[in-house]
Formats: structure tokens, sequence, C-alpha cells
């Protein structure tokens, strides 16, 4: 009996090829697509699809396919080279305990990991009221009124305060001043930041000061007495930005009580790992004046058409897709997961277990300091003087601990929520100090403990059942990837395999100080190795930088270089950056930041970039020609032919050609942007390389470079350079594992049938859909790329339709909308990647057909156009169910329009949402209960 | 007399001051506005500025300064409510109200029959 077990098991076919699981049409189902184009194979395809010119011949250069589990096991026996110390580190970083159930309800959980920025906010509004609920504890935290829904990480989210200072001022004053010592990598980020708008360091408070910034504690631990200098800024018109650590702010005085204008700061310790320096969400708050500037995503209340409370991403005209140049910021993403995360853990905890955090973190610092003599106001950071600090380091290594070496003759200690009495002991000893069992905290002004986050949400959730339950409560009323396909286009969201995630949770990962040094972090120097030499063979370029910790990071990163290259020339005046009209808004948003002059040239009819006037343009500007930004293939989803002889166009007169990757996910090993002429490309690996969206964050934007542009790639300062665009060396570095477990498990041939099925996919849906919604632009051989725009405007002018009509009926047959109205006005621009299955395309372009249908009622006067299902979408259960249906049609043509049994129904939370409202009556916090109650 | 400018700004021009506002297609373009930030009292304005800006939920467009001019007095009601420049464009939501530098510059302007041509 037990031979014959072991036989069958023998006998078992091995497991399936990864990319078999990844590739939602697998063969039989690519060959009835085929069929439906009526072409013979995937190959005649990609030949009608990609110019011949820049089409790769042979296989990428990469290691063969890996199973799941043998990628798991090579990746953890890289990452078992880490030696995780303890960590007293601090500079920005400290340990952190994830609650279990946060971990596991919501950074573990795909319907909280795998959902879009929340753009249709009728299919969001459980996360928008997490982030909500976020910016209520940042604003109770700074005392300022207007808090935002995450920024990328501290150094940039300072960077991004001086930046609002400069435009508070209409761009006139240029001077920042600093009040008390800044970290280093966030001093470096906004030097960074500042050089190439004209904004300088300066020691003295005049009328040309933009702000005055000042950290607390700063980076010595210090809570230093900044009243004379505030006073003197406030006199002379300066903001005041103030970055705060958030747990010390539990219980201390609201900067905006002492003067502050706008408050940033990291929330790591908010109950997210430091991951070898991220991601995390910083936060950002302001004064109500400042609401208009502030860069990134900002939740705010509305109400729905039947006038019940429903959230929103408010004031988006203030974005880069909106503003482009004028923008206030490139920041197109947040860090939604990070931000829920944190704003979970002050659920969690509670402002009373919050405190109580904070204190115990003092209590201990303060024993550590009056041992060591230290008299400051500090809060958990001690910085004690020492004979050697290398001595100090390394016994301080011997007996399992990571302390900082400031300087020669210092060191500094931080305790964080995670150090002990006996860390206190250990650590006490190692400087040859004795601790008392108690000393006198040593805190600036306090709070009313009373007066904080007095708000319900934060006391509602202290048992493990309530809080399991509010994060299902919540992500239910979201559509994700774990229920329904995203065909959005240009955000490619595809697979988000479990084997891809896990390694993320591993503790090897997440808890790494970035600045450890290099003999602890091995692993993550494997993992980086790998990482950076398989994106150069993806895209045929000779360096990757990973630091940049989002998309547009990665175009501002790459436009740095290319400004760099240019002045180490001594070609200081090449100032002009050509962006076709077609470009996504981040473009000249990042060009902007990066101090150059935008000059858009123009598109053909068939949306193409317009060869004449780009070469016409370039001469003109030749002498100031820096570079031009060109998205491959189109943001209109095309191969365009040019691209050759615009990268041609370009050297010809001394520009460079910065690639946008946007659509990479298109080319990986069909082209390489190294290879047909391109400088410097931005990769997104939230798309291509299958790092989830996370709700709106985090992404990584790591820009590859050709040879001569490799010396301008960012810097850190403990690499003893500078130029930092990012806090941390290698951004984002814990979620890399994604990125890496997806090559290895994909090798050289998956990635090229994962290629070839998405520009598959996207021809099916634009062949079946074409009857109903013509295909807006299409290459020379009538094929599109891995997108397709449908110009959905057909259903406005014969039925009054509108494109937002189509995007919230699609809620009713369960879908997430297309992109909506980009690139093109009134259109639906649909991505399916190749993870989605053939059925569910049929059940989208279903849908898409059924809709079509409907507005043909609305046309042909069976239904009124004041009141049909379209317009009235999305259907609440509630409308549904309500005792008065007053419609002309039936609640089922409402609720199940393509018949799904109710069981597999995806109810939306509120109706349509109203924008104007939520715009004209901005409320973005919760008031505190006191306010509730008057 | 009003007159019109390529940009959709409409000016009514009483003597030595001129009142300046968005014309009806403009905000009928726009859609419900939900912000309008106006030019501070005393300053000094060029042609051509665009320093007043106006946004709906779906697009922000900056008003054009038309003439030269400095600003006297700038219309505190459509600030707090955006939408009488959709309800009234060419009445009570107008924009602001500047002196002239040079008259003119007005003489390039359109006037409205010339205007209705120019956005037919």
């Amino acid at each position: 009996m037990q031979n014959s077990v072991q036989k069958i098991v023998n006998e078992a076919p091995f497991e399936a090829a990864f990319e078999s699981r990844h590739i939602g049409p697998w063969r039989a189902d690519q060959r009835a697509m085929l069929a439906a184009l009526g072409l013979p194979s995937v190959e005649t395809l990609m030949s009608q699809t990609v110019p011949g010119t820049i089409r790769l011949s042979g296989l990428l250069d990469l290691p063969d396919a890996a199973s799941e589990a043998d990628a798991l096991a090579e990746l953890y026996a890289t990452m078992k080279q880490n030696v995780v110390l303890k960590s007293v580190y601090g500079q920005g970083y400290h340990g952190v305990q994830v609650p279990p159930v946060i971990q596991r309800n919501l950074f573990e959980n795909p319907a909280w990991y795998t959902a879009y920025t929340p753009y249709q906010a009728e299919i969001s509004q459980g996360r928008l009221e997490m982030l909500f609920h976020f910016q209520t504890l940042v604003s109770e935290l700074s005392g300022l009124p207007v808090a935002s829904a995450s920024l990328l990480d501290e150094a940039t989210a300072v960077a991004e305060a001086v930046g609002m200072a400069y435009r508070h001022s209409r761009e006139k004053r240029t001077g920042i001043v600093f009040a008390s010592d800044l970290h280093p990598q966030t001093l470096d980020v906004v030097l960074t930041r500042a050089t190439p708008i004209g904004m300088a360091v300066t020691s003295e408070i005049g009328t040309d000061t933009a702000c005055l910034v000042l950290q607390w504690p700063d980076t010595h631990g210090v809570f230093g007495d900044h009243a004379a200098l505030i006073a003197k800024a406030k006199a002379a018109g300066a903001l005041v930005v103030v970055v705060a650590d958030p747990l010390a702010l539990t219980v201390l005085a609201a900067p905006s009580t002492w003067g502050a204008d706008i408050c940033v700061g990291s929330m790591q310790r908010y109950g997210v790992p430091m991951g070898f320096g991220g991601p995390h969400a910083a936060y950002l708050a302001v004064t109500e004046p400042l609401t208009r500037l502030i860069p990134g995503r900002l939740v705010g209340q509305s109400v729905d058409a039947k006038g019940r409370p429903g959230y929103r991403l408010a004031l988006q005209t203030r974005e880069q897709h909106i503003r482009r140049e004028k923008a206030t910021s490139n920041i197109c993403t947040a860090q939604a997961l990070l931000a829920n995360m944190a704003a979970a853990f002050a659920i969690w905890h509670g402002p009373e277990g919050l405190a109580a955090i904070a204190m115990r973190v003092h209590r201990l610092t303060a024993r550590l300091a009056e041992a060591a003599g230290v008299k400051a106001h500090i809060f958990d950071t001690v910085k004690i003087k020492v004979a050697s600090s290398t001595a100090i380091v390394e016994a301080a290594e011997n007996a399992g601990y990571l302390v900082r070496f400031f300087d020669e003759t210092h060191v500094s200690v931080t305790f964080d929520q995670t150090s002990t009495e006996a860390d206190l002991l250990a650590i006490a000893s190692i400087f040859g100090l004795k601790v008392a069992s108690q000393a006198k905290p040593l805190l600036p002004a306090s709070r009313d403990a009373a007066r904080f986050l007095t708000q319900p949400i934060f006391h509602s959730a202290r048992s493990e059942t309530e809080m399991m339950r509010l994060l299902r409560k919540l992500s239910d009323k979201d559509l994700a990837l774990d229920r329904t396909m995203i065909p959005l286009g240009s955000c490619t969201m595809k697979l988000n395999a479990a084997a891809e995630m896990m390694p993320v949770s591993w503790p090897e990962t997440a808890n790494m100080h970035p600045f450890a040094p290099a003999h602890q972090t091995k692993g993550y120097q494997v993992l980086i190795d790998d990482v950076e030499r398989w994106l150069c063979a993806v895209t045929g370029f000779a360096a990757v930088s990973l630091q940049p910790n989002a998309g547009s990071q990665g175009e501002y990163a790459g436009l740095l270089a290319i400004r760099r290259y240019h002045h180490s020339r001594g070609d200081i005046s090449r100032t002009i950056c050509l962006i076709p009209s077609s470009a996504h808004g981040t473009n000249p948003a990042s060009a902007h930041m990066a101090g150059f002059d935008v000059v858009v040239t123009k598109c053909t009819d068939n949306g193409d970039i317009d060869l004449v006037d780009l070469a016409e343009k370039a001469k003109l500007h030749a002498d100031k020609l820096a570079a031009v930004m060109v998205t491959y293939p189109s943001t209109h989803g095309v191969f365009e032919e040019g691209i050759s002889e615009i990268c041609r166009i370009i050297h010809a007169h001394g520009g460079q050609v910065y690639l946008d990757g946007a659509n990479l996910n298109a080319i990986v090993a069909v082209a390489r942007p190294g290879d047909f002429g391109a400088d410097v490309c931005h990769m997104n690996l939230h798309k291509t390389f299958c790092i989830p969206h996370g709700g709106g964050g985090p992404g990584i934007g790591p820009i590859g470079v050709a040879a001569h542009l490799k010396p301008f790639l960012p810097g850190h300062v403990t690499w003893g350079t500078g130029e930092a665009v990012a806090a941390a060396p290698y951004g984002s570095a814990s979620i890399l594992p994604i990125t890496w477990m997806y090559i290895r498990m994909m090798g050289a041939s998956g990635l090229k049938h994962a290629t070839e099925t998405a520009i598959l996919s996207a021809n099916y849906i634009a062949h079946v859909l074409e009857p109903y919604y013509p295909v807006l632009y299409k290459g020379g051989k009538g094929r599109v790329a891995h997108e397709c725009i449908l110009d959905t405007r057909v259903l406005k002018d014969t039925a009054g339709i509108t494109v937002e009509d189509i995007a919230k009926r699609l809620i009713d047959y369960g879908f997430h909308a297309p992109t909506m109205s980009w690139p093109v006005s009134g259109t639906l621009m649909v991505e399916p990647t190749e993870s989605e299955p053939k059925h569910e395309l049929d059940r989208f372009c279903d849908a898409m057909i059924a809709i079509a249908h409907e507005a043909q009622k609305v046309r042909d006067g069976v239904w009124p156009a004041g009141d049909n299902p379209l317009v009235n979408a999305p259907h609440t259960a509630a409308d549904i169910l309500s005792d008065d249906w007053v419609h002309p049609y039936s609640r089922s043509v409402a609720a199940m329009p393509d018949g799904r049994a109710p069981d597999s129904k995806y109810w939306p939370p509120v109706a349509r949402i109203d924008n104007v409202h939520g715009d004209r009556n901005l409320v973005c916090s919760c008031p505190p209960i006191e306010a509730l109650a008057s | 007399m009003i007159y019109y400018t390529e940009d959709h700004e409409w000016i009514r021009v009483e003597g030595n001051i001129a009142t300046v506002g968005i014309t009806d297609y403009a905000q009928s373009q726009l859609g419900d506005l939900v912000f309008v930030q106006l030019p501070d009292v005393g300053a000094t304005v060029a042609k051509g500025d665009a320093s007043v800006v106006v946004e709906s939920v779906k697009a922000a467009s900056d008003v054009y300064v038309p003439v030269n001019g400095i600003v006297t007095a700038i219309n505190d009601a459509v600030a707090a409510n955006p939408e009488l420049v959709n309800s009234a464009p060419e009445g009570d939501g107008w924009l602001w109200q500047m002196s002239l530098a040079d008259m003119s510059q007005l003489d390039g302007l359109m006037d409205a029959a010339a205007y209705a041509k120019h956005i037919a």
C-alpha cells in the first residue's frame, strides 16, 4: 500500500511552470483569440504590431525560469545572509511591532494590496475611509486642519514642503533657513530638489526667505528652543516647516500651537517595518490657506446622489494630470497601503495606547540620558560622547545591537516600541554606564491628553475581533483584483502572485535598518545586484538605480541625470525639454521640477508624434535642447514607427532621449529602449514587475541609463555622495523581492510570453468591441499595443450617455472602469494585461456591449434621458431594496444586468459621488468629538 | 462698451475702469466651478499675465489679464461662491476691476458680434 502511494506521487506531473499560473489565457484560449483576429500565430500578430526595426531577435539574458518553491528557497537562502541586529540606530527609522491582526488582514490581504488608486470613488470607499482616518490622525498630531493622504518618505516630504513655501511666495522667495540639524538624508534630498528650481540655503532670515525648517527633535535627538527664530520668520512673511516625529507628538504640544504652518514627517513607526528603507508613508499637514498648494492626494468627504456621505479624492485639479508643468508637484501617487497600516495602528492602540508606547520609549531614554549626563529636552535619542566611536559600535555589534556612529567621538542610541529593560541595561553597559531605576522626564511642553484623538473611530476597535471585522468591512466595500479584472489603461493591473509577496514579510527582509553596515546586509546586496542586472538586461542599459520610490521620482531622477550630464560638459544652457502633447502630465511636471523649460510638440491626427514639428522645434532650440520625453509605446497605446527617427533627430541636435516606461509591459523581451536609441528610461515596478498598487502606493520607479549617464545617477550620503532623490539609498527596498521573484519565476521565455499575451488580449478586446465603440488609434497595420482607446463618445452623441455614465454602469456589472477620459477626453482606455483569463475578457466585452444596447434604449426613447440605468448608476443595495422604486426599469435590470447570481454580485456601498459638492465644501478630516457634539 | 478676447474673457469699460470676467461660453466649457483664485487689490498687472485661476472638478484654467493696469477691486462673492461664475458669468460673476494704463490696448479686442463668430 505504501509503495503504491509513493508511485503515484512520483508519477504525478511536476509543478506546472509559473508562467502558466501568471498568464491568464493559456494555449487553447490563445488559439481562440488568434482565430477571432484571423491570425495564424502570435508571431504574425507581433510582426503586425511591433516595428521590425526595433524588435529583439533573441531572448533576454536572464536565468531560466524557476518554480515557485525553488525561487522561494533560493531567495530565502540569499536573504538569510542578512544579519539583522536589534536596531537602536534611529535617524528616522525605528523598530516596530506590526500588530499581527494588521499584518494578516491588511498588509498581507489582496483585498487591500491589489486595489488601485481610488479615482473611481464608488468602488473605493473602504480604503478612502481608512485614508480619511489617516488624515484625521495626522491633523490631530500636528494640530493643523488639512492633512494629505500621505507622501513618499520623510525626505521628499520635507522637499515638497519647501517647494510649497516657494510656490506660496508665487515663486519669488528662494531662501531656505534651517533652525536645527536635519537628518543627513533629508538635508541631501532637500538640496537635490531645491537647486534646479533656484532655491538655496541661507543662514539669515530675510525678505527672500521662503521658509524656516526645523526638525523636532533634531538629528541629535534634541528639541531646541526655536521661539525667537520662529517669530522672526513669521515677521518676515516666511512659512515655518516642522519635521516632527509622530510618536513624540502623541504626548507633546501640537506644532500648530507654537507656529508650524506645515508639518511633515514619517509615519514608519506606526506599525510599518523598516524594510531596509521603505516603503513607508510620510505625512503632511498644513494651515487652511495652504490647502491648494498641497502636493499629491487628498481625500475629501462629499455626498452621493441620494445625499448620503461618501469619500472621494478631492481638489484633483492641483495634480499633474490636469495642471501639467503648473502642478503643485509631479507626485502622482501616495503610500496608501502603508498610510492605511499607520491609520489601523492608531485605531488599534488608540490615543492612550500610543501615548503609553511613547512614554515607555521616553522613560528608557531618560534613564540612559541621566546616566550619560545628557540634560537637554529629548524624546527617544541620546547622543553620547565616547573615547572611540568605532570601539563602541563594535562592542554594540558583538552584543547584538546596531547603534548610530555619529562622529569619531559620538554615538547615539534611539529607543523604540520594541526596546526593553534588558536592552537598556545591555546598551548602558556597552557605554560603561549604570542606569537608575527611574529618571526625570526630559520632554518639552506636553499636550492635553483628554483632547487628543477623541474621534469615535480611534476608540472603536480594541479587541482583535473588532479590528479583524473593521478591516473586512472596509475591504468589502472595494473592488480589487481579488474580485475582478481592473482594465485600467496605462496602469497594468496584472497579477501580484502570492509567492512574490511572501518574502516581503520575512524578518530578514522587514527588520533591516537602511543604514546598517554592508557586512550585515549581504543578502540585500545580492538581491539588489540581481534586480539591477536583470533590469539592465530587460532595458538594454548599462546601469540601473533602484532609488526612486515612485514613477514620478524616476522621471525626476532621469531628467536630473540628463541635466548633470549636460552641465558636466559645460552645456549649462541646455534647458529646453520637448514633450509631445500626448504625454502624461507627470512629464511636464517633472521637467519643471528639474529646472527645464517645456516646449510642447504636436501630434498628428492619428495620435502619433508629429515628426516634422518635432524636427523643427529640435532645430529651432538646438543650442538649448536638453531632452525629449517620449512614452513608448505611446500613451495612445500604439507602437509608433517613428521612434528610431525621434531618437536620431534629438541626438543630432545635442539632446538626450528620456523614455517614459509607463507602457513597458508592452515591450519587455520584445524590444529594448537601450537598443533603439533612448538614453534613459524609467520602469514602474508596480506595473510591469508585479509590485501591487496597494490602493494607491507603494510604487518603485527605477531608472536605467546608457553608459555615459551612469556617473549621474542618484547618490546617497551613506555612500559618501549626494544628490539623492529619496531618503533611503535603495528607496523602497523591502518590496524588491516581488520583482526578483517575478523575473526569476518567469525567465526570459515567460516574460516574452507575458508581453505577447498582453498584446494579444488588448487586440482581442479591440476587435470584439470595435463594432460598438470605435478604436481610436491603431498602428500602421491596424493593431494596437497592450491597450486600446475605446471611443465612447458615440454614445454621448447618439444617446447623451457620457463616459462617466458608462464607467459607473460598469460597477453594476461588477467591474472596475477602465481609465476614463485619458489620454483623450470622453473615452475609455482598456488594458487587460496578460493575467486576465479569456472568460474574464469576454465578461468585460459582454458588459460593454450590453451597455451599448442600454444606450440604444435611451436613444430610442424606451428609457428617458434623465432616468435610466446608465445615468442612475451605480445602484446600491439600499436603493434596489427600497420600498419606493420609481424608475422606468426593473430592479433586476438595475442590479443584475448580466443575470449574475446575487451571491457573486458586487454591491457598491454608495451611489454616484457628487464631485462638485466635495470640492466646493472641502472636508478632509473628522472633527474632534466636542466639535461633533456642538 | 464690452470687449471680448480670444481667450474668452470679457471686459466692460466704464471711464478709466474695466470690469473683467469670463464669458458664458467659457463657463459652459469648464463646467461647475469649484474655485476661483483672484489677484491682490493694488497689484500691477500686464496684458497676458495669468495670475487668475478658475477651477472646475475636472479642469483648471488660467484667466489672462487682457490689458495693462492696476487691480482696483475683486469680487469676493465669487471667491466664496464660485457657482456665481456659472450662473451669471457676465453679471454678478465678474472677477476683478482694474484701472486701465493704456486705452489703446482695447483696440485689438473683439465686440460681441465678432466674439459670437469666434466661438461659432
